[in-house]
């Protein structure tokens, strides 16, 4: 059970987000059963290693995930992950129960819970994953489902703009952790978590330690809103506040902090280190602080205490001392119990009154004094009122200030920090407790509030019962689990301290009291102020969101501008010609370095070759002389050198080529002849700008295809008469039927060997297919084009002048025998692909060709029978063709995973039929299948969504001619 | 044999370039076909031309791999072609659209000065 503990933990959010997809979209109730019973699984699964973690072991799990880059899917419990995994699921499910109740039904209930619960499944990674790299990935992952969460109500522009600025700033963070850890790898050689936190001596004496520790830091301080990146969270508060109760107290923000943490013994006790932390920690703890005194809107007081907060634990890391780095993990969860009830609190009080404006909410202790109650118990927890769980750490944190731990600037300022910090928070918990909660009734509400119903408070109430009893009994509650979390992160450094809440009269004491003092003072004299103010007093201006702002207009557009004037053209021929440029001067340098020389490996001469060729070459270039003004002649040399092609195929050893090329030869053709409808007309008389100018451009033009041309084929001459090397090939067809059960050596390393490519192939092909598809979906064709061609108009107008013909009787007439062929060839066709498929195995053929061959069938149907004739007859669906074709072939690879096997491991044998006798069975065939289902798709729909073109331009014109009768009757009447 | 495909393969690349640096978009859609049939045919012929040697073994599926052509080349090339046209419809549709939008069938989207 164990073994699998920590895979379910992780797992269980994610595969319950993909259930919660698939429930009715109004269910509320569901879903939260679902997502309840999810975290509740993740919360019990975490306790129930506790016993595994308790004396200083630790769980671990690991998996091959890319074992030749050292890469494992490696998870870890040890104290601190487990206190933390507790944490996150816990909190977790209060927040789930409090969302039942917060979210209104209008809102997409599944969106939340499935990015809710992927949210908390990547949070679980980053504090379980055992090795660096599965960390950032997990890291990653829950940058982008905060992006999601926070811009969930998508409709709102703030939020979207939160949204997008979160990602931007947690995602560059998350880019530059992952060149630290890989700079860290590079030094311990290992991504491992184990091996690294054995090698700080090495990380810290090694050269590359600085980039490093700049390069992790950048990851962590974005995450926790650290100076100077403090500015995105917020404006993350356009969340839902059940994601900011969850993504500001536990989890997200709290995801740097527990990495700055976690790789304390590595990274910290340097003076870089102390500085750039402590730094960054010393300036949100004040700065948040300050910041968050003037604010009126009650979440952003929230957000900025939390900067502040988080501060306050950055600034214990930084100072290096096992005693501090206690402090920081104690306040990290008492941070998480006080700052989660609050953000629920708040989100009450929203619900219930309808605004979250500090100016307008006034004397709601008298509708919902249980609410109130615990809001200012859990703000008191806040300011750090003793005989609560924030006066424990605070104290802690007093205590180290004070200490002297490196002889800078930065260490005496630390004391007077701390009082001011304090200070200030004691200032802003009770303007929030104050404006709120006590003074006159507002008589203004939106709405008349009340109570909330008993369940939504119920989480507030839990976590501030947890602030009340961590506050008075530390020892007997919370204890034993921090010390289990404190000593695996400091193993033998793991210090004595005491958790008592009375160490008598000290000078932690006196500053709590002083920062208790100062702070009610400064309300007492600045509160009205405070309620009136439009913005911060002195850091007004500076506005990190406003530096943002301009920083990524700088950037995208710009920037882009910038680059745009020095690389690009607004024209593409000169860009073509430098990318020409480019590549002969790729292909030459190396010739110039070692030469050019020619072999003399020789497949024999044959004059027929050659003048086969000699028709090839004449086309070739005809159809470039011709492809300005004969288009369709253009079509038909291309081809003829696409025949000639196809037939060297045949010549020399390559029938399964042959077959394709044919097929697709055909079926690309009929392509280009629908898309020429859509061209504009074009004579000889239209000229372009000639004169001498013209002429030299044209004449440079040619050098350079000239040139290219012969580099070609000196290129391709000096391989083709050299002996051939040692190549591959031996390996595919000695063991083509050993192995892959076929004699036809191209398919087989086509399905079997290399079917992995193949399925990314189909993929590609699939996904064109689909982009032809929804590109033309909204076509607007030119205006010259919209008009029936010219022979459709003559056609029509005899049609329309003889009684006894309707319209289109013409081309149905002239068509007839041929349409008659090609409806009737139309089974001779499925039978021809069904022979080429099911011999490919064996002989050439194959899915691809198959595929062709059975798309060409269709086609001709849409010749001989026009657009609605075939459609009121056949029901083709391609997009299914496509999408099954796929599946097809993914299920088959997937199958062999089942047995145990890699992906895409292929099965063989004969299988006896009745009447037919043994034939050859392997599961590459139903792989084939797949390519074969997923081609047909693809060029059937390119095919039919160009042709259907036609169909809508009429549908175009007859409402213009209708819009014209209208207005001709109007006039005559 | 050789010198006439190193031939066919530089003529055919020089042609498609000519019409790769035209200003016509029809220009651009031939002369990429052009293009992809001298690099299939390239590509094809890294593995050396054979004749009379498909790689496709005998009854009893054992075979010499000195006696077939080199099929890791045509299975490249197979599915070479097949994107090819899937590419080739891409950019067909690509640029009637443009045209559609720009009135112009100039691959800029509008006539050079």
């Amino acid at each position: 059970m164990e073994l699998y503990s920590l895979p379910l933990i992780i797992a269980l959010p994610f595969v319950a987000g993909l259930a919660a997809t698939l429930l009715p979209s109004d269910s509320r109730a569901p879903a939260t059963w679902l997502a309840g019973a999810t975290t509740l699984a993740s919360l019990a699964l975490t306790l129930s290693l506790y016993p595994s973690v308790h004396g200083g072991g630790i769980v671990r799990q690991r998996f091959e995930w890319i074992p030749s880059l050292g890469l494992d899917f490696a998870l870890r419990m040890d104290g601190f992950a487990w206190i933390f995994a507790a944490l996150v699921s816990g909190i977790g499910l209060l927040v789930v129960v409090y969302t039942r109740y917060y979210i209104s039904p209008e809102d997409p209930v599944r969106r939340f819970h499935l990015f809710f619960l992927a949210f908390m499944g990547s949070m679980l990674g980053v504090v379980l994953a055992g090795n660096l790299i599965l960390l950032v990935v997990f890291w990653e992952l829950t940058s982008i489902f905060s992006f999601l969460l926070i811009g969930y109500w998508h409709h709102n522009q703030t939020a979207r703009d939160g949204a997008r600025m979160a990602l931007t700033i947690t995602a560059i963070g998350g880019l530059a952790l992952l060149s630290g850890v890989l700079v860290i790898g590079h030094i311990v050689g290992s991504y491992d978590l184990d091996t690294v936190l054995a090698s700080g001596n090495a990380i810290r004496n090694h050269d590359l330690y600085v980039p490093a520790l700049l390069l992790i830091l950048l990851g962590t301080l974005t995450k926790s809103a650290q100076f100077p990146f403090q500015f995105w969270l917020p404006n993350a508060m356009t969340a839902p506040t059940p994601v900011s109760a969850f993504l500001h107290s536990a989890t997200m923000v709290k995801a740097g902090v527990f990495l700055m943490a976690r790789l304390w013994p590595v990274l910290s006790g340097t003076p870089e280190w102390f500085l750039i932390v402590g730094l960054a920690g010393m300036t949100s703890l004040v700065l948040g602080a300050y910041l968050a005194i003037f604010q009126q809107d009650l979440k952003g007081l929230l957000a900025y205490s939390t900067i502040s907060h988080l501060g306050l634990i950055t600034l214990l890391l930084s100072l290096g001392s096992p005693l501090a780095a206690v402090a920081a993990i104690f306040h990290m969860l008492n941070h998480a119990t006080f700052k989660a009830s609050l953000f629920m609190a708040a989100g009450i009080i929203d619900h219930e009154t309808g605004t979250r404006d500090l100016r307008r909410l006034s004397g709601l202790f008298r509708y919902m004094p249980i609410t109130g109650t615990l809001a200012m118990v859990a703000s008191a927890a806040m300011a750090g009122v003793p005989l609560l769980n924030g006066f424990l750490s605070k104290e802690m944190f007093f205590a180290e200030a004070v200490e002297t731990h490196a002889d800078s600037w930065l260490d005496t300022a630390a004391p007077y920090a701390a009082v001011l910090g304090s200070a200030l928070a004691v200032t802003y918990s009770i303007r929030l407790i104050h404006s709120i909660f006590l003074g006159v009734p507002s008589e203004s509400f939106p709405r008349e509030p009340h109570e909330p119903p008993f369940w939504m408070r119920f989480p507030v109430m839990l976590l501030v019962v947890a602030c009340l009893v961590v506050g008075i009994i530390p020892g007997l509650t919370i204890g034993p689990f921090l010390q289990v979390a404190v000593s695996s992160v400091l193993g033998a450094a793991t210090p004595q301290y005491s958790l008592a809440v009375w160490h008598g009269f000290t000078l932690p004491l006196a500053m709590s009291a002083i920062a208790l003092a100062v702070g009610a003072v400064l309300y007492l004299f600045a509160g009205d102020y405070l309620e009136r103010a439009e913005s911060p007093l002195l850091f007004g201006r500076i506005q990190g969101q406003h530096i943002f702002e301009r920083t990524m207009v700088a950037i995208s557009w710009r920037g882009a501008r910038l680059v745009e004037q020095v690389f690009g053209t607004k024209r593409l021929q000169p860009q073509m010609r430098l990318l020409v440029a480019a590549a002969v001067a790729a292909a030459a340098t190396p010739l110039f370095a070692s030469g050019l020389g020619f072999g003399s490996y020789s497949s024999g001469h044959d004059v027929a070759f050659a003048g086969l060729w000699g028709i090839g070459m004449v086309c070739a270039v005809a159809a470039a002389q011709r492809a300005k003004f004969h288009r369709l002649a253009a079509l038909v040399l291309l081809g003829g050198t696409g025949l000639v092609t196809c037939l060297s195929f045949v010549w020399l050893s390559a029938p399964d080529l042959a077959a394709t090329q044919l097929l697709v030869e055909i079926v690309t053709t009929v392509l280009i002849l629908l898309g020429l409808r859509w061209l504009p007309k074009r004579s000889e008389a239209l000229r372009e700008p000639s004169g001498p100018l013209a002429r030299a451009r044209h004449f440079r033009d040619l050098v350079i295809a000239v040139v290219v041309g012969a580099g070609m084929a000196a290129m391709s001459y000096a391989v083709m008469t050299r002996k051939p090397p040692d190549t591959i090939a031996h390996f595919f067809i000695e063991r083509a039927y050993s192995e892959g059960g076929g004699r036809n050596v191209v398919n087989v390393i086509l399905v079997d060997f290399r079917g992995f490519d193949t399925l990314g192939e189909i993929t590609v092909l699939g996904t064109v297919a689909l982009t032809v598809f929804a590109l033309l979906r909204r076509f607007r064709p030119a205006q010259d084009s919209i008009e029936r061609p010219e022979q459709q108009r003559v056609q029509l107008s005899y049609d329309e002048a003889e009684p006894d013909r309707g319209a289109g009787a013409t081309p149905t007439e002239y068509l007839y025998v041929p349409s008659v062929i090609m409806q009737w060839m139309f089974p001779v066709v499925i039978v021809l692909a069904a022979y080429l498929f099911l011999r490919g195995h064996d002989a050439p053929g194959g899915g691809f060709t198959a595929g062709v061959a059975m798309a060409a069938g269709f086609v001709l149907q849409y010749m001989a029978g026009g657009t609605v004739w075939v459609e009121d007859r056949l029901r083709i669906l391609p997009v299914r063709w496509i999408g099954g074709g796929l599946v097809l072939a993914a299920l088959t690879g997937a199958t062999s995973i089942f047995v145990g096997d890699a992906f895409l491991t292929s099965y063989f044998r004969y299988v006896g039929l009745p009447l037919i006798g043994k034939i050859p069975m392997a599961s590459a065939t139903i792989f084939d299948l797949g390519v074969f289902g997923l081609v047909v798709g693809a060029t059937v729909l390119m095919l039919i969504a160009i042709a259907h073109q036609s169909i809508r331009r009429l549908r175009a014109a007859r409402l213009e001619e209708e819009r014209q009768l209208v207005e001709e009757r109007r006039q005559w009447s | 044999m050789e010198l006439t495909l190193a031939i066919a393969i530089g003529v055919l690349t020089g042609s498609g370039v000519w019409l790769v640096l035209r200003p016509r978009t029809y220009q651009l859609v031939i002369g990429l076909s052009l293009l992809s049939y001298a690099v299939n045919l390239f590509i094809f012929s890294m593995g050396r031309l054979r004749v009379g040697a498909a790689p496709v073994l005998g009854a009893d599926g054992s075979g010499n791999p000195a006696d077939f052509a080199d099929p890791v080349p045509q299975a490249l090339v197979l599915t070479a072609i097949v994107i090819g046209f899937a590419t080739t419809a891409l950019l067909l549709v690509v640029l009637i659209a443009a045209r559609g939008l720009t009135g112009s069938d100039h691959v800029d989207g509008r006539e050079s000065r």
